[in-house]
């Protein structure tokens, strides 16, 4: 059993040990969809949507795999909650939202293949959360993860603009700025422990 | 997908076994050229030893998941491809996280969720779904093969420079006198984004100036 407040692991989720910026996962959302600030935006709360529910069943999944002695089983079970919930969401996006499905593309079947969900099904496991503090973990990591999209795509708007040299156009920009805006991040670290 | 009708227009043209070799290795470069399977490989490349470790589990699960995936091409229902070869990938997965904790509990340890999250790699999934699922068991897995050293190869280059420049050191030996200042950012993740991104620099100048073949 895990001691931290549901601040503390709020804080640390989302700005301290940020999922994109310090974990490094869900780096390819984090590239792929990043262009506009709009698509990032509703990328990011479909990932929370996701990360949400998946940490909701992972925990209970969890329990039931330690009541039958079967943890060899946790991955496999783990990856495929996260594909039925991410089928849920197309679903439903397809169905509200035409257009957001368009711009989202590719990128919403890949969530299931979004390290940054996986991870952190596997990251409560192992830091011993319950039930209230996996909710509150899983809000944090969306938060982080949504911010960082966010950020990402405004400097990629301006850099749109920018004048650069024909090589760096592209990904080895957009992680140039990641490293930056990842420097700016460890500014963070202390806060909430 | 392109890369899927690349794949396709390839086949038709039928390339030597050395050619589907090469092209993982170097034309088709999963990290440096395709930008696929960032997470781990960001992640763990803060020295040499752990790169070449989690690039050589990712190759084994490459490896079995493309032969398997190959030979049970014809039996998968197309509704449900996705599914059954995250299934089978996450089986061998499993399997490498095992062998590797019983192998190495301190390597295990600094590698942590990492093993776990080669599920996810996209590198293996795009693999499965664009070459394996299309083309025989020998063709698979020389594919599996080229791609799965192209993905050890760029991660070493990351974990040389980041562990050569962030601890003055190199598979954990010492190469610099005590006056060395060891640039710190290298190690922490910061550095593994200027690492990339000076990586795909370089590669980008030489694409640049090699001539369209």
């Amino acid at each position: 059993m895990n001691q931290e407040s549901l601040t503390q692991i709020f804080i640390n989720a989302s700005l301290v040990n940020n999922f994109v910026l310090a974990y490094f996962l869900g780096i390819c959302p984090f590239l792929g969809v990043s262009g506009k600030i709009d698509t990032a935006s509703k990328m990011g709360g479909a990932v929370t949507f996701v990360m949400l529910i998946s940490s909701m069943c992972s925990y209970g999944i969890h329990a039931l795999l330690v009541s039958i002695n079967a943890p060899f089983l946790q991955l496999i079970s783990y990856i495929v909650v996260i594909a039925s919930t991410v089928q849920l969401v197309e679903m439903f996006v397809k169905k509200m939202s035409p257009s957001l499905f368009r711009a989202l593309g590719i990128f919403l079947p890949l969530i299931t293949t979004n390290c940054a969900i996986l991870g952190l099904a596997l990251f409560q496991t192992n830091k011993g959360y319950d039930f209230v503090q996996s909710i509150v973990y899983a809000l944090g990591a969306g938060a982080g993860f949504t911010l960082a999209l966010v950020l990402i795509s405004g400097f990629r708007e301006q850099l749109e603009l920018a004048e650069v040299p024909k090589v760096i156009k592209g990904t080895v920009l957009t992680l140039m700025v990641a490293g930056i805006l990842s420097l700016a991040f460890m500014g963070f670290s202390g806060l909430g422990s | 997908m392109s890369r899927q009708s690349e794949d396709s227009t390839r086949t038709k043209l039928a390339p030597s076994p050395t050619d589907e070799f090469i092209k993982g290795l170097w034309r088709e470069n999963p990290v440096f050229v395709q930008v696929l399977g960032m997470c781990p490989v960001l992640a763990v490349s803060n020295t040499a030893l752990n790169a070449l470790a989690m690039g050589m589990a990712t190759a084994f699960v490459l490896l079995m998941s493309n032969i398997l995936v190959s030979l049970l091409r014809n039996f998968i229902p197309k509704e449900v491809r996705i599914a059954s070869y995250i299934l089978i990938i996450a089986t061998f997965v499993t399997i490498t996280d095992y062998a590797i904790q019983a192998i190495s509990v301190d390597l295990h340890k600094s590698l942590g969720a990492f093993i776990s999250l080669i599920v996810v790699n996209c590198l293996i999934l795009s693999r499965a779904e664009a070459f394996a699922s299309k083309n025989t068991v020998g063709k698979s897995t020389v594919d599996a093969l080229g791609m799965g050293l192209g993905f050890l190869f760029a991660l070493f280059c990351l974990g040389a420079v980041r562990e050569i420049l962030g601890s003055g050191a190199f598979f954990g030996i010492v190469l610099f006198p005590i006056e060395f200042q060891e640039w710190v950012v290298m190690i922490l993740p910061a550095g593994g984004f200027f690492t990339l991104a000076a990586w795909l620099l370089v590669f980008n100048l030489i694409k640049r100036k090699e001539p369209t073949s």
